[in-house]
């Protein structure tokens, strides 16, 4: 249907939008911002908050600009004296609700309110302060997201995000008048409920209410410790995203500043998950053949397939919680963190004569829900606790601003070795659809013993921002061992994002769908998104880190993770063979069937 | 201007036995157009508070090109002082239902659902029975529609229009923002002409008697006449049907003990009138609308625990959804609280006024609009009182 175009003023200046354009929209359009609370680029309209309200000629109320859809001839004040009392109005009723003790908050300097309050340099004593009179609870029991209520100004972002994002509902509105908040079922700690720590919410919270569990002081008390030797792995997005919490703009490869200032900050040895990202592919891609060769060749009907990827977490915990009928189908495979955890206590420690108890294992992730895998029960491989702390994006880029270094300035510097090699395929896997790629790059390959017959190994159809995608791979003149293999056409599909997830399995449940091998990230865009990245988060952002991946990849020697040096020499020195003994003991695991809410 | 004296009128309840049918057979015998060209030239306006014509929402949701539409009943009637609906549910159900059944043909609408609030959920057995034998009595009368009944559960928000909505979907009750309004997108999305219980038998009334002899009673702006909660310090207190267009001072010298010093007209949510204001002030759209509470108080009451108790209640039931409503209504009872405690100097009094005012302003719904209209009529006219 055609979109018709309205007119209307904004401070008497015409503007020209389409219909259905709200007020806020077109008075972006003219370079007026609007303050917003409860609005956020990737939600539904929610109209809650009321910071945004403006005033219309002829109208008796104040509309929300960022409800109230453009009308012909509409005359529109953002700044009009009646605005201005109104909105200074609902900023203070808002501090009057809101624990203000700024300086000793997380989120100080990052905080929305907090930078509306100081715009508006509002008089915060003029109500009376509500939030003295009320008892809150912070919640702080799980491994990975502290909820704090005496922050919280009810925009209901998280609400939104839990539940339209990522089909989840872990956090709901509860109560109304002045007992209502945002709780869970049955106000249960985060950690007891269907919560999948993908944080999500963290990334969206505009206050400090919901932040992710920090460890940077453990961190420090380990770097600082002469006695302990502290290595640190770094997931594939964190440098397609560290940039933006130093200064930089979205989509700056920072990878070279970020081993620098590592090193700086004392880390012993400075590694990359992109090594342990290789090597899920060779056990995951093993896995998916094995598989394939038991339903196809052997006829055995208890194969569990599709098979899903295993390497997002929040996606582990979704599963667990909301099909566990399905677990059989999910890789076993650990996610690269773990696999880098079980072998940094065991395989780096020999080779480099460490004492595993005077180890510590550091992770920087861009993902809240790391934090709660790594303190999973079956994370112990190595006899110790695998990954001692996980780190978000944000938490080292704080680390990096504690050190005092001038981050910009850093000269670029290479990983350390071993566990420090990593390919292009590897790197992919901070985009949604990159471990597919990264997985048929190697498993055509390992079939055929010809490279994906895509130009420049690029498999662009798994690519871009679509919720599902899908793919089919025909396999032919593939070498003798996987004769079976023959002329079947392999079919994939990607999702990112849970609700994309849950539509996707729930696709598979039905059997209205047939897939063999199915990649899921739990955060919109994959790891770019993940919840520990950068605040803010937009569609554009993302797509701007997506390119960084990409060019990333792009500009790697090694594109293929069977081509990894490191990955050849673990095998033959350490592990044996790709789902061998020594491989199931360190790099597999299994999972839990979990209640329903 | 003042040219009514209260009159009593005999319409809502007037119960002959045979309305229902030739109502109904006279419905079905007209065009849908010319029923709600009947309804708008009653001059109808809804009975609930608010008081948008009738007619025009009838209009509105029809011209909408959707093929499913729906007819909702407000019957969550939750405003403090306001009792008259369950009167009406209670002993003319029929009359309820063919209002409905009258909208749902005008405007297209298959579907009809009462929301009744929680409270009169005693009341579910009965209307059952009697709406069973209803839906099979409009079906052989040729009339494509079905009547089912909603149970709230227990929010006063629910009454307004969109949360109710969101409520009969199964949903946390909390208004919807608007445009749109509920006649393009309501109930499910769909075009909804949602009308309070006695608005709707009034739709029944007028079908029976006509537009013109409606149209005769009340005011220009106030036509007809409307049921009325009267309670308080009063030696009659109950359910009165009374012509339009009344003084306060009319009203309360039927009504008062003789020694009446406000009125609060319309609920909670509505105004209060002081003694020296009765003789003036028109109950109607003129002066005071009202959804038809009446609540009086002599001159033993404190005004400060009224509008204490006012807003204990809004700070309870507002959904807590926008700012404005959810801590304004907070700071409104703690703030007089303060001044009345002399922790707060009574100049703040003033303060709160204008939090009030954007709360009418800036507020989602009509809840936290219309909280303004209590405090500020109250600490106008009462101030020594709030203060010492």
């Amino acid at each position: 249907m055609a979109k018709y175009e309205v007119n209307l003023k904004i401070n008497n200046i015409p503007v020209t939008v389409e219909e259905g354009s709200t007020i806020l929209d077109a008075a972006k359009k003219l370079n007026f911002r609007v303050p917003t609370l409860c609005q956020h680029p990737d939600l539904c309209v929610a109209g809650n908050c009321r910071v945004c309200v403006v005033e219309q000629k002829g109208a008796k109320a104040l509309p929300a600009a960022c409800a109230t859809p453009v009308s012909e001839g509409m005359e529109i004040f953002t700044n009009s004296q009646k605005v201005r009392t109104a909105r200074t109005h609902i900023i203070e009723l808002l501090l009057s609700e809101h624990n203000s003790e700024c300086t000793s908050c997380y989120k100080n300097g990052k905080c929305e309110l907090q930078a509306l309050a100081n715009e508006y340099r509002v008089n915060e004593n003029l109500f009376i302060k509500l939030v003295d009179k009320n008892t809150y609870t912070i919640d702080n029991f799980s491994p990975a997201i502290i909820k704090d209520d005496s922050k919280c100004i009810r925009c209901q972002r998280c609400v939104r995000t839990c539940a339209s994002m990522q089909f989840v509902s872990a956090l709901a509105v509860s109560h109304k008048g002045d007992k209502q908040k945002i709780s869970t079922f049955f106000d249960k700690s985060m950690n007891d409920v269907v919560c999948t720590n993908c944080g999500q919410c963290v990334n969206r919270c505009p206050t400090g209410a919901l932040v992710e569990k920090n460890y940077i002081d453990q961190v420090w008390d380990a770097v600082n410790n002469p006695k302990i030797h502290v290595v640190v792995q770094t997931a594939p997005s964190v440098r397609i995203g560290l940039g933006e919490d130093l200064g930089l703009e979205p989509g700056n490869r920072v990878t070279g500043k970020m081993v620098s200032a590592l090193k700086r900050i004392g880390f012993d040895s400075v590694l990359d998950t992109d090594f342990s990202a290789d090597l899920t592919i060779m056990e995951e891609g093993t896995e998916l053949l094995t598989r394939l060769k038991k339903a196809l060749v052997d006829k055995d009907e208890t194969v569990a397939l599709p098979m899903t990827t295993s390497c997002s977490p929040g996606w582990i915990k979704f599963i667990e919680h909301k099909y566990p009928s399905l677990l059989p189908n999910v890789s076993t495979c650990k996610s690269p963190q773990q696999m880098f955890g079980a072998l940094a206590k065991t395989f780096y420690a020999q080779k480099k004569g460490l004492k595993v108890e005077n180890m510590i294992s550091v992770s920087i992730m861009p993902c809240t829900a790391k934090k709660y895998e790594a303190d999973r029960p079956e994370m112990r491989s190595s006899g110790f606790k695998d990954v001692d702390y996980v780190l978000t994006t944000r938490e080292l880029a704080m680390m990096i601003r504690q050190a005092g270094i001038c981050f910009e300035d850093l000269p670029n510097e290479k990983y350390d070795s071993i566990m420090g090699e990593s390919s292009g395929a590897a790197v992919i896997f901070g985009a949604t659809g990159g471990v597919m790629e990264a997985a048929l790059r190697t498993a055509y390959e390992i079939v055929t013993g010809r490279e994906v017959p895509f130009a420049n190994l690029d498999i662009v159809p798994v690519r871009g921002f679509e919720g599902i995608k899908e793919a089919k791979v025909l396999i032919k003149d593939v070498l003798p061992e996987w004769g079976f293999l023959e002329g079947a056409e392999l079919s994939c599909a990607i999702a990112h994002g849970l609700a994309n997830a849950n539509k996707l399995m729930a696709a598979v449940v039905s059997g209205e769908v047939n897939y063999h091998f199915i990649e899921i990230m739990a955060c919109p865009g994959g790891c770019l998104g993940g919840g520990g990245q950068p605040i803010p988060t937009s569609p554009e952002i993302r797509a701007k880190r997506m390119e960084a991946i990409y060019e990333e990849d792009a500009n790697m020697a090694i594109r293929k993770s069977h081509e990894n040096p490191e990955i050849t020499a673990i095998y033959a020195e350490f592990l044996g063979k790709p789902n061998g003994h020594k491989s199931h003991e360190l790099l597999h695991t299994h999972y839990v069937k979990r209640k329903g809410y | 201007m003042k040219d009514k004296k209260l009159t009593k009128v005999d319409l809502i309840f007037e119960n002959d036995g045979t309305c229902a049918t030739t109502v109904l057979d006279k419905v079905r015998a007209m065009a849908q157009d010319d029923v709600i060209m009947e309804m708008i030239d009653s001059g109808l306006k809804g009975r609930g508070g608010a008081g948008f014509p009738t007619g025009l929402k009838w209009k509105f949701t029809k011209a909408e090109n959707s093929f499913d539409k729906y007819i909702v009943c407000n019957a969550d009637e939750g405003e403090p002082g306001t009792f008259k609906d369950r009167e009406i549910l209670d002993t003319v159900p029929e009359k309820v239902f063919v209002g409905m059944t009258i909208a749902g043909y005008s405007v297209g609408a298959k579907i009809g659902y009462l929301y009744i609030r929680a409270e009169y959920n005693f009341l579910l057995k009965k209307l059952n029975q009697k709406l069973d034998a209803f839906n099979v009595k409009i079906k052989d009368k040729g009339f494509d529609f079905t009547i089912e009944i909603r149970s709230g559960a227990g929010a006063y928000i629910c009454g307004e229009e969109s949360a109710l909505f969101e409520s009969i979907e199964g949903k946390r009750g909390e208004p919807r923002n608007k445009p749109p309004y509920p006649t393009v997108a309501g109930l499910f999305g769909k075009p909804t002409a949602i009308n309070n219980v006695e608005t709707l038998v009034y739709a029944t009334m007028i079908m029976k008697y006509g537009a013109a002899s409606f149209k005769l009673m009340g005011t220009q702006d106030s036509r007809g006449s409307k049921v009325f909660s009267v309670s308080g310090d009063t030696p009659n207190a109950g359910i009165y049907e009374l012509e339009l267009g009344m003084t306060v001072e009319d009203f309360v010298n039927d009504f008062g003990d003789g020694d009446t010093k406000a009125v609060q007209v319309g609920g909670a949510s509505g105004i209060c009138v002081p003694r020296k204001k009765f003789a003036d002030m028109i109950i109607g759209y003129e002066g005071v609308p009202t959804g038809g509470s009446m609540m009086l108080f002599n001159s033993t009451r404190s005004m400060y625990n009224v509008l204490k108790d006012y807003l204990e209640f809004f700070a309870e039931e507002s959904c807590g959804q926008c700012t404005p409503c959810r801590i304004g209504c907070q700071q409104l009872l703690q703030g007089i609280e303060a001044v009345k405690r002399g922790e707060k100097h009574p100049s703040y009094l003033d303060s709160l006024k204008k939090l009030a005012e954007t709360m009418k302003l800036s507020a989602k719904c009509g809840l936290g609009q219309s909280v303004a209209n209590p405090f500020s009529s109250i600490v106008d006219n009462f101030r020594e009182e709030i203060i010492y």
